[in-house]
């Protein structure tokens, strides 16, 4: 029976990391263009590789060394990065009833590996109705792939230097990750509304500060789904 | 340069404490009906506004032209990604067609 449970356990795992390999051909450009922007930006080698785990949060660690570069007061990067990192509340609120119950470590484990696109693999499998008793070994598997991913990608960025050619637009991975990650979960006409009027919504919005169009046009978008799912 | 540790630091625990909270907090607080109705859009809505400026911006000005490399990409890429369900389809077709595309222009 255990031999059962643990082998249930580690098959959910590597569904998992299964579920997050597609999503990392987009993620490895990114972690080597943070790696490069890292150093230009003045930080050493091994200051570059701790921030990528540290705070393993992509969005807010180019902003950060785009700040350093600048040389920014330290209390506005860190209220920058803060407001860029809120929109992960909203991932924590939403994946928090299928961690209910869990012991400390699970959750705080998990929280760590709580990113975009960790968690935008593993909720859709939640949403679609698989939620056995080991679902939260799903979160593992693409946290741990996507952490891995990360730190290996900073790391051959770091290494690679300058050899990776800005001319190749590697940075429109950025995009088509999220085009990946976002438009298979729209299914309804609910989630449609919900992503017209949330894209609608950070373009409008997009001139305030710190990145918070996200959270105008999170807080937007949901409120249309939700209307239009009572409708 | 040292006190980019700190920020480091600090933006760490605030990134984990702020990824933490509701997962926390779910066993002592349940959010009320109407939010929990709400979430199911959390993942759609987030990520949707993440990719749009990145197709639709260029220099921070709303670009509709067909000189916007990324918006062409962008439409290929999300047409992949509707009928095929697939990230590497969408996000290998959606390089290539930018790099076709800048190299023909």
């Amino acid at each position: 029976m255990v031999r059962n449970d643990r082998s249930a356990a580690w098959k959910e795992f590597w569904k998992g990391v299964r579920d997050e390999l597609p999503i990392l051909l987009g993620v490895t450009p990114l972690g080597m263009i943070y790696g490069v922007l890292a150093l230009s930006a003045g930080l050493s080698s091994f200051q570059s590789q701790a921030m990528s785990s540290i705070i393993f949060a992509g969005s807010s660690q180019f902003m950060l060394v785009q700040l350093v570069n600048l040389g920014t007061p330290a209390l506005i990067m860190i209220a920058t990065a803060f407001v860029i990192n809120l929109r992960h509340a909203l991932y924590s609120l939403s994946v928090a009833p299928y961690l209910q119950g869990l012991s400390p470590l699970w959750k705080v484990l998990l929280s760590y590996l709580l990113t975009d696109e960790a968690y935008a693999v593993s909720i859709m499998r939640y949403q679609n109705g698989e939620q056995g008793p080991y679902k939260h070994w799903h979160l593992l598997g693409s946290g741990i792939a996507l952490w891995s991913c990360w730190q290996l990608s900073t790391a051959a960025g770091i290494f690679l230097g300058a050899q990776v050619p800005p001319g190749w637009g590697l940075d429109f991975t950025l995009a088509l990750t999220f085009i990946a990650l976002a438009i298979p979960s729209i299914n309804d006409s609910p989630s449609l509304f919900a992503a017209i009027v949330a894209g609608i919504t950070s373009i409008l919005t997009h001139g305030l500060p710190y990145k918070l169009n996200l959270i105008a046009a999170a807080i937007a978008g949901i409120t249309v789904g939700y209307w239009r799912d009572t409708q | 340069m040292s006190s980019l540790w700190l920020v480091m630091f600090a933006v760490g625990l605030l990134t984990f404490l702020t990824r933490l909270s509701f997962i926390l907090l779910q066993d002592k607080w349940q959010p009320p009906h109407i939010l929990t109705r709400g979430l199911r859009f959390v993942p759609v809505a987030v990520l949707t506004a993440i990719f749009i400026p990145e197709i639709l911006l260029a220099e921070g000005q709303i670009d509709f032209s067909f000189s916007n490399v990324r918006l062409l990409a962008g439409l290929i890429a999300i047409l992949v990604a509707f009928k095929t369900k697939s990230a590497l389809w969408t996000i290998a077709i959606g390089m290539g067609t930018f790099w076709l595309i800048t190299w023909l222009i």
